[in-house]
């Protein structure tokens, strides 16, 4: 191995390490800020005695989940019921590792180890764990392998309402799946690129995506709420109804596991919002941040980039805790006959938009994103036209009609 | 290194597919056939085709072995049963396809491809660093070979068709 080659794989090492840690951490945190948000909006105030403000929380619970007793089903399938919290657990990590969470950091050693020898880098360090040239497809792929874990959960546990919650599960995200990614492509047509690298460098040049872009905004958190089970998509969890869903069996460690990859998911959609429509972690009104790679740019800009992480996570929160949950079959009417139709035209109308704006010769600025974003509101109008006069999601007139 | 991966991969993807096939319940072994579409999916990777790699694992291990596993469940096939497996007759039947088989390969192997169907070295690496690793696959599907493409999806979509027409007799 030649020098170079070991320094690059020691960056990449301590990457791993740094960023799945700083993952991990963060989990623990959102866990906390959820508890207590979920009492503020109760009127009551969450856990608070473990620390300051109750922040030493996660920590008891993490030990207490580590010393309670490990139950195994007598008729479950024991080896898929073993690993499968592991797979929902591995893929919600592996996600964070194409997201770049700040700008590049110079990094320029050279020293030498007594057994394992010289390490020589020099250049810029791109700030995330790997910088794949499929990048958001990745994302899609990995995310898609994320839906086993649940649904072996389910059927491993033989239990009944385990299974109903891993058969919806299944249907759920392959479902919604397919309305994220048609809310994705929106962004590769204007971004010209699939990695995430890419995307918020033409973002930091240009405009932030939110703005021409605001109605593949809209269906891309409606499809991301679905994709991580979160409230009001918690079909598969349904407490009222299913206990615990596919959980319902698990207790200890391996349920901490499920409940760290959901967090995990939370959080690695809510960075996803960020990078693809927020600009990442570029600092907006100055192309200050864009200029000569610097230590202090490099931790302002993961400061930009945690603070609209954060917020998304605060509005995943907030839905959670302020809307119902939706029944079964308005839950796949909304993903199949509103959400896939609506990203398809929108696709068409975007992708006409912009021949036309390449036709009349205007680049990629302001005045064109002020033009794509007049073409969106008569999009936008149009769906909550059809979302609201109660024909698709909330099923009145379909009611209406079986009860003739 | 290359070559390590290589025979990694494909060692995996040999192993969980011999797995696939050996396993009663067949829950595990669809899930044993996800490992070998994610191990071929590690192969593209290998021969410079990040793309197909990545729609191998969301195509075929994310969507549709997920729907695999949904009709098993539905069918309530999910426990282990009795083998099914034929006599002796069957076995010797199944022994001698598996013959020609491996010949086959060892022929396939032996044989030099004509240069026209072969890239020189480098040049998947080459283009996916031109072009990004979707341009590369996008621009002669999309310019050089459109109709072809879209012929193809023409026959999908009758396929789907077909399908809903066999399955619903009254529509």
């Amino acid at each position: 191995m030649t020098p170079e080659l070991k320094g690059f794989l020691l960056l990449a090492a301590i990457k791993v390490v740094v960023g799945f840690g700083g993952l991990l951490l963060a989990v623990a945190l959102v866990t906390w800020l959820e508890r207590r948000q979920a009492g503020f909006h109760q009127d009551r105030l969450g856990p608070n005695r473990v620390g300051p403000k109750g922040l030493f929380q996660p920590i008891a619970d993490g030990i207490k989940n580590f010393i309670k007793e490990e139950l195994v089903p007598a008729d479950a399938d024991k080896f898929l019921f073993l690993i499968a919290p592991a797979l929902v657990f591995t893929p919600a990590l592996l996600l964070f590792a194409v997201i770049p969470f700040a700008a590049p950091l110079p990094v320029s050693f050279d020293f030498e180890l007594p057994v394992v020898g010289r390490f020589v880098h020099d250049g810029v360090m791109p700030m995330m764990v790997a910088d794949l040239p499929v990048g958001l497809l990745f994302v899609l792929a990995i995310s898609s392998i994320g839906v086993y874990g649940i649904v072996l959960a389910g059927w491993a546990s033989n239990s009944k309402y385990s299974f109903l919650g891993g058969l919806r599960s299944s249907a759920q995200m392959v479902s919604y799946e397919v309305a994220l990614g048609l809310s994705v492509i929106s962004v590769f047509i204007l971004a010209g690129d699939v990695t995430l690298s890419g995307i918020v460098e033409n973002q930091q040049q240009k405009l932030w995506y939110v703005f021409p872009l605001a109605l593949g905004f809209a269906l891309f958190v409606v499809s991301a709420l679905a994709e991580t089970n979160r409230l009001p998509f918690d079909l598969p969890e349904a407490e009222s109804e299913l206990v615990f869903g596919y959980h319902t069996e698990y207790s200890a460690m391996k349920f901490a596991m499920f409940f760290l990859g959901e967090y995990a998911a939370l959080i690695t959609m809510a960075a996803l919002m960020a990078t693809l429509f927020f600009g990442g972690w570029d600092i907006p009104f100055t192309t200050w941040d864009e200029s000569e790679p610097s230590l202090l740019k490099t931790a302002l800009t993961f400061g930009a980039f945690a603070t609209k992480t954060v917020f998304f996570v605060f509005m995943y929160i907030w839905i959670r805790w302020s809307l119902p949950r939706f029944r079964y079959d308005q839950l796949m009417a909304l993903g199949w006959k509103v959400l896939l139709p609506a990203a398809l035209s929108y696709l068409m109308l975007l992708s006409g938009a912009i021949w036309a704006l390449e036709q009349l010769g205007i680049e990629q600025g302001p005045l064109y994103g002020f033009i794509l974003c007049i073409v969106n509101l008569p999009a936008i109008y149009a769906l909550f036209w059809v979302i609201d006069s109660g024909r698709l999601v909330f099923g009145q007139r379909l009611q209406r009609r079986t009860m003739n | 290194m290359q070559v390590v991966n290589f025979w990694l991969f494909s060692g995996i993807a040999i192993i969980s597919a011999l797995l696939c096939i050996t396993r009663r319940s067949p829950v595990v072994s669809a899930m044993w056939l996800v490992l070998t579409m994610f191990s071929i999916a590690a192969l593209f990777v290998i021969l410079g085709a990040q793309f197909i790699g990545a729609i191998q694992v969301l195509v075929y291990a994310g969507a549709i072995m997920v729907l695999f596993l949904f009709v098993i469940m539905l069918l309530n096939l999910g426990r282990g049963e009795p083998t099914d497996l034929p006599g002796r007759l069957g076995s010797l039947i199944m022994l001698g396809v598996g013959a020609v088989l491996a010949v086959e390969l060892w022929a396939v192997t032996r044989i030099v491809p004509d240069g026209a169907i072969r890239l020189p070295a480098g040049t998947m690496e080459s283009l996916v660093e031109q072009e990004g690793a979707v341009g590369a696959i996008s621009d002669p599907l999309f310019r050089d070979y459109l109709v072809p493409f879209e012929i193809t999806s023409v026959l999908l979509l009758a396929a789907v068709v077909g399908a809903v027409v066999l399955a619903k007799r009254r529509l």
